[in-house]
């Protein structure tokens, strides 16, 4: 059996500090549906800097979702560039986007996506796997990431036995243990009640401010979108609005102010 | 990225659908396991033939008189009374390949001794019968040359004759009456079974060939009907198989290019000729349980195809944190290689259990040889990745935007 070990990426030179993390420009995306051509980018630029946290938020149909997906290197555009850290990935084939999703990027989904009857820490170690870290130092990087979203506990624990606010707990923890560049969160609490949801904005808050990690969060929320430091509004596929927010919130506050929770909230599931 | 893994992801799959993993397992089981007891069953065949030839007489040539026309009409191989004593004195004494020679005469006739009587085919041959069939007296001697000379009225029993004639009782010493003259057993050949068309080969009495032509016969003498031959070593006997037809051809002063008045027959080549039809009947049955060995791979295929769509989701996630359609690929080969190894160890193990039953009940020798395990575990591997490799592919090509949506 032919197993490839040596899978660390060649990255282009460490260009994070020189400003733009992401730098989309002028991206198309066309999708081919029969006969009917789909045009969900009509040449949308944008540029994140390291430690941004970005709210993007928009109709569905508008566009965003097609660019959260160039933004993960899970699909590349139909025309124009995109720069992840200083490195044009618009041109790279499936498995060097692999390798880029694997080594750059962090997803968190609104249905948590984790793989089922498989541990929380084996859920977290998953990147970790792919890029071929060994078996000790998986270990390690898992529970660290763990023990920041407040798992610790949990390690062992399927996902069918862990409620929806830790379910997206683990998936942050899988989502940031091989240090991407930036996380990407497509709705995150979408599926979440009001005070599980302000948890998870603690969350990407503090490793915002604390590690500087840059965060992209799509949301339908207004309320949601007001955690973040700017807020990018599609439309027909263009970016329509792009401005600082004026107010930001802080989740921990929040928090402080909601009404305790009854018993353990992360059980009532 | 490594083996262990990939291993351990394959294992947890496909343990948790037990019933469905063994049921697909089912069919390589089968398979294999029909493969190994088929071939185990034609490989005793074969080794069974081979050692009733080898019972026969090892390094045997038969010579027989040829064909001779009547009027028109073949009466057949060995008719003709071209096979003269002289020739059969000529092929002991110029061919050096030569071990032993005995000239056959065949008669028959009814054994009587006391109440009991036996009705057998009587051989005449010399005194190097035992040497040539190497076939050993088990009481008693074997009559002699001096026996041979004088025509001696000395008879040997096959075991059935001796077992039917005296009951309960030593033979040798007796005298029993074939066509009323009195004989004197001089001993018992061992039992050695039946031949290859089962035909009972006990059921024989050797006397002198001498006697057969100058005592048993009536009014026309019975002409060699056929020499029996053994060379000095295997490749002795081939040798001498030409030797003795040059020879023959030689002394009945045939020309070039008209045909022999005789035969000679290799038991070697008989050995092959059989040996031939059982590796065609080994094949036969082989490749009919190959196909169903193929069959169980599709069930393979099917069920991999399955598992794909069940768990699009989880490549989705897989390829969404990084892992390489490589990789998916990898991982769902190993989890069909696994399906047909463990299923083909199965089936190895069953098989030659089958095979140990068969030989067990019908006391037939059955053969487990490591070709066969080997090619059937083999053909096994073989059919996990041919048929693992499309629904491997088909995971691995899924786009993750596509599987991470599907429900």
């Amino acid at each position: 059996m032919i197993v490839d070990t040596g899978r660390k990426v060649n990255i282009a030179g460490p260009q994070e500090d020189s400003g733009a993390v992401i730098r989309v420009e002028r991206v198309h995306k066309i999708y081919k549906m029969g006969d009917v051509e789909v045009h969900a980018l009509h040449g949308a630029s944008l540029s994140v800097n390291r430690g941004e946290f970005v709210s993007i938020m928009g109709p569905s149909g508008s566009g965003k979702s097609t660019m959260m997906n160039i933004i993960g290197c899970l699909d590349r555009p139909t025309k124009g560039q995109y720069f992840l850290a200083g490195q044009d990935v618009s041109k790279l084939n499936k498995a060097q986007l692999a390798d880029i999703r694997n080594q750059r990027v962090g997803f968190v989904f609104q249905s948590f996506n984790l793989v089922p009857r498989t541990s929380a820490l084996e859920n977290v170690e998953l990147p970790l796997v792919y890029a071929g870290v060994g078996s000790s130092e998986r270990l390690r990087r898992a529970r660290e990431a763990l023990a920041i979203v407040g798992l610790s506990d949990r390690e062992r624990n399927m996902p069918n036995q862990l409620s929806g606010g830790q379910q997206q707990r683990v998936a942050i923890a899988r989502s940031l243990v091989n240090h991407p560049s930036i996380i990407l969160a497509d709705e995150p609490t979408g599926a979440l009640d009001t005070r599980t949801s302000t948890e998870v904005m603690e969350i990407f808050q503090r490793l915002n401010r604390e590690r500087s990690l840059t965060i992209i969060v799509v949301t339908h929320e207004p309320d949601i979108a007001d955690y973040g430091t700017r807020i990018v509004s599609f439309r027909d596929g263009r970016i329509k609005r792009d401005v600082p927010v004026e107010s930001r919130r802080d989740a921990a506050a929040v928090l402080r102010e909601l009404p305790p929770p009854g018993e353990d909230e992360d059980d009532e599931q | 990225m490594n083996l262990i893994a990939i291993l351990k992801v394959a294992m947890r799959a496909l343990g948790r659908n037990k019933m469905r993993s063994a049921l697909t397992m089912l069919g390589i089981i089968i398979g294999v396991g029909a493969v190994i007891a088929m071939v185990s069953i034609g490989q005793g065949a074969q080794q069974m033939v081979s050692s009733q030839i080898n019972s026969m007489g090892s390094n045997m040539l038969y010579v027989q008189p040829g064909n001779m026309m009547q009027g028109g009409a073949s009466m057949g191989m060995g008719a003709a009374s071209t096979l003269t004593e002289e020739d059969v004195v000529a092929i002991q004494r110029e061919i050096p390949t030569v071990a032993h020679v005995s000239p056959v005469v065949r008669s028959s006739g009814q054994l009587v001794f006391g109440n009991q009587n036996w009705f057998v085919q009587i051989q005449g041959t010399n005194d190097q019968f035992p040497e040539i069939r190497s076939w050993k007296v088990q009481e008693g001697d074997f009559f002699n040359e001096a026996d041979v000379q004088s025509a001696s009225r000395v008879i040997v029993l096959g075991r059935t004759v001796a077992d039917k004639l005296f009951p309960g009782m030593d033979p040798v010493g007796q005298t029993i009456r074939v066509r009323n003259l009195p004989f004197r057993v001089a001993g018992v050949l061992e039992a050695k079974g039946q031949s290859m068309v089962g035909q009972d080969q006990d059921d024989t009495a050797i006397v002198p060939y001498t006697t057969v032509q100058r005592k048993l016969a009536g009014r026309t003498i019975p002409a060699i009907g056929q020499a029996m031959v053994t060379g000095v070593s295997e490749t002795g006997s081939k040798l001498a198989e030409k030797q003795i037809a040059d020879l023959l051809r030689q002394r009945h002063k045939i020309g070039a290019g008209e045909s022999d008045d005789f035969m000679v027959r290799n038991m070697a080549d008989v050995a092959a000729t059989s040996a031939q039809l059982t590796t065609i009947m080994t094949l036969l049955l082989g490749s009919i349980a190959a196909i169903s060995l193929i069959v169980g791979g599709i069930g393979i295929m099917n069920i991999m195809l399955v598992s794909v769509t069940e768990r699009t989701r989880e490549i989705g996630i897989r390829m969404a944190v990084g892992a390489r359609p490589n990789y998916i690929r990898l991982q769902f080969l190993t989890e069909s290689l696994m399906l047909s190894l463990l299923g083909g160890l199965i089936g190895i193990l069953i098989g030659a259990g089958i095979s140990r039953g068969i030989s067990g009940v019908l006391g037939w020798p059955t053969l487990v040889s490591s070709l066969s395990v080997f090619v059937s575990f083999a053909f096994a591997t073989a059919i996990g990745i041919f048929f693992g490799y499309y629904p491997a592919h088909k995971a691995a090509a899924l786009d993750p935007i596509e599987a991470l949506r599907y429900e």
